[in-house]
């Protein structure tokens, strides 16, 4: 259970996040959806304190953590992150990217020698294989396409075991085919170790398609916290202010009542085993 | 044919008129410094029979001597060698502090170039006659010339270098609760090596060129044999040490510009 209360981050005079609180459920997969400049990188990196937040509170498993040093460990060993440019080290092999998830916990010379556990290279090809990215184990990193780049870079946020992970925009600069690609194999693998996801997203379809949960952030403050469902063509316009695309409202429109009608189908079929031969 | 002048008017209220201090200055200047140097075309006119007599002394070259120049030649390049590298191993250390994005603290950085500075600032010659006296004639003078110069140079280099990477995966080491020396052996030196590599290269070339002078004031290699034999007017072994200057310069050019299209 991560719990983050009255987070807030100024810049200056500029209030980049107020007062944000959220709290997310072992294993569940939140996006948050929200224009460019509306606090989403902030707030992201002010959990695992890439940046330090003004204001507010992280908590994980009902344990306050501080920005002192120990804390900060413990935080980041929990708290795993997956960035929109991936960063992996491009020189370095994949395998290598990958135990980087690992490095919290090793002997920093023995790993400056390139010395690494079995056990933890195992973890490390474990993780590989969950984003279908073994057989590039031995590649340089910079040999990857955009899409694989950003398996690695989830596989290397699994490697670290968290609680947690945060995703930055992991989609933004890939293309469509591709981005669900990424976007199935983050939410699978997740589930597997039931690992609680906060991701940033641009795309309302992909937020509704793969969300369980949509928090909706505008201006540094959170406008609608809710299921999927609920994102009507108001709410999305309260999340986007001045956005006026018919296309993209009615499109959204359209998706959460397509959900709603099955999910109540499920929900029927449920109730009532018998029928659903009929249905079908 | 009709030509248009292409130019725009200078910006700010004078205009075209703005050159004339900037013409005014630097004639200026540059008639002041060829008052203090003596600057006189008729004395280079008068001067180019005696350059004549003197590459006329030097020919033909003597061959034979070259034979004595092979241990001092090699000499040579082991300072470079040496120098080299505890260039690198003094830079190393500092290099990291003096990089704008890594240094703990701002008043580091400046101090830490300041030292780097300094220590580039001094001129090799200069600091082989320091260390000629500290630790005696020969070659080993020469290393610590080199090698304190080098590191000058090279701490600058390697800082700028480091100033240039990406961030990213930087902030993917932080992000995954790595410590500051795995962040610097998986985040920083895989990214700076092989700008790091070019410049130690470039910086062994230099050294080469450099050591071959250290002899004049005694600091060991060819120079020395250079030195001796203008003073015993023996031009003809002197043309010898030339060649031989130049063969290693060359060489070590060739050498350091192929392994630096390795890298990329």
């Amino acid at each position: 259970m991560i719990e983050i209360r009255g987070l807030a981050k100024s810049y200056g005079d500029h209030q980049a996040l107020k007062d944000v609180t959220l709290s997310i459920r072992p294993g569940e997969f939140v996006v948050v959806l929200g224009p460019s400049g509306a606090g989403k990188s902030t707030l992201l990196r002010c959990i695992n304190r890439l940046v330090e937040p003004s204001a507010g509170e992280i908590m994980v498993d009902g344990t306050s953590l501080s920005s002192n040093r120990r804390d900060l460990r413990l935080l980041r060993r929990n708290v795993a992150m997956i960035f929109q440019q991936h960063n992996l080290v491009k020189r370095l092999s994949v395998l290598k990217n990958v135990l980087v998830g690992r490095m919290a916990d090793l002997s920093p010379i023995l790993s400056s020698l390139q010395l690494f556990p079995e056990a933890d290279v195992r973890i490390a090809h474990h993780c590989l294989e969950q984003v279908a990215m073994s057989h590039k184990a031995r590649s340089r990193a910079d040999a990857l396409s955009g899409g694989e780049q950003q398996r690695v870079g989830i596989a290397r946020a699994l490697a670290q075991q968290p609680k947690f992970m945060l995703a930055d925009e992991p989609v933004a600069s890939l293309d469509p085919k591709t981005s669900r690609t990424v976007l199935t194999y983050l939410k699978q693998s997740c589930k597997e170790s039931n690992i609680a996801v906060l991701c940033n997203l641009h795309q309302i379809d992909y937020a509704l398609e793969f969300a369980e949960r949509v928090v909706g952030l505008s201006a540094g403050e959170v406008v609608y916290d809710g299921p999927p469902d609920g994102v009507s063509g108001d709410i999305i316009r309260r999340i986007y202010p001045g956005l006026d695309d018919p296309n993209v409202l009615d499109a959204a429109q359209r998706l959460t009542e397509r959900r709603r009608a099955a999910e109540a189908v499920i929900a029927a079929a449920a109730a009532n085993p018998g029928s659903i031969g009929e249905r079908a | 044919m009709s030509l248009q002048f292409v130019v725009n008017k200078p910006r700010g209220p004078l205009g075209w008129w703005i050159l004339a201090p900037i013409v005014g200055i630097t004639v200026g200047l540059l008639w002041w410094s060829a008052i203090g140097t003596n600057l006189s075309i008729s004395g280079f006119v008068a001067g180019l029979p005696w350059i004549a007599d003197f590459i006329d002394r030097m020919l033909p070259p003597n061959f034979a001597f070259m034979q004595r120049l092979i241990r001092p030649a090699i000499e040579t390049v082991q300072i470079a060698l040496w120098g080299t590298l505890l260039g690198i191993v003094l830079a190393l250390p500092i290099c990291f502090f003096a990089a704008r994005n890594l240094t703990p603290h701002g008043w580091v950085f400046h101090a830490l170039r300041q030292v780097l500075n300094v220590m580039r600032g001094i001129n090799e010659i200069i600091l082989a006659l320091i260390f000629v006296a500290a630790v005696g004639l020969g070659p080993f003078a020469g290393v610590l010339a080199i090698a304190v110069h080098g590191a000058g140079m090279l701490g600058k280099f390697f800082a700028e270098a480091i100033e240039e990477i990406d961030e990213g995966p930087l902030d993917a080491l932080r992000a995954a609760g790595a410590g500051t020396l795995q962040r610097i052996v998986f985040g920083v030196l895989p990214q700076v090596l092989p700008a790091w590599i070019g410049v130690v290269l470039y910086r062994f070339e230099t050294n080469i060129r450099v050591s071959t002078v250290l002899g004049m004031v005694g600091a060991g290699g060819i120079g020395f044999e250079l030195i001796s034999s203008m003073k015993l007017f023996a031009y003809e072994d002197t043309a010898a040490c030339v060649l031989v200057i130049l063969a290693l310069v060359l060489l070590a050019d060739l050498i350091s510009s192929k392994l630096r299209a390795m890298i990329r």
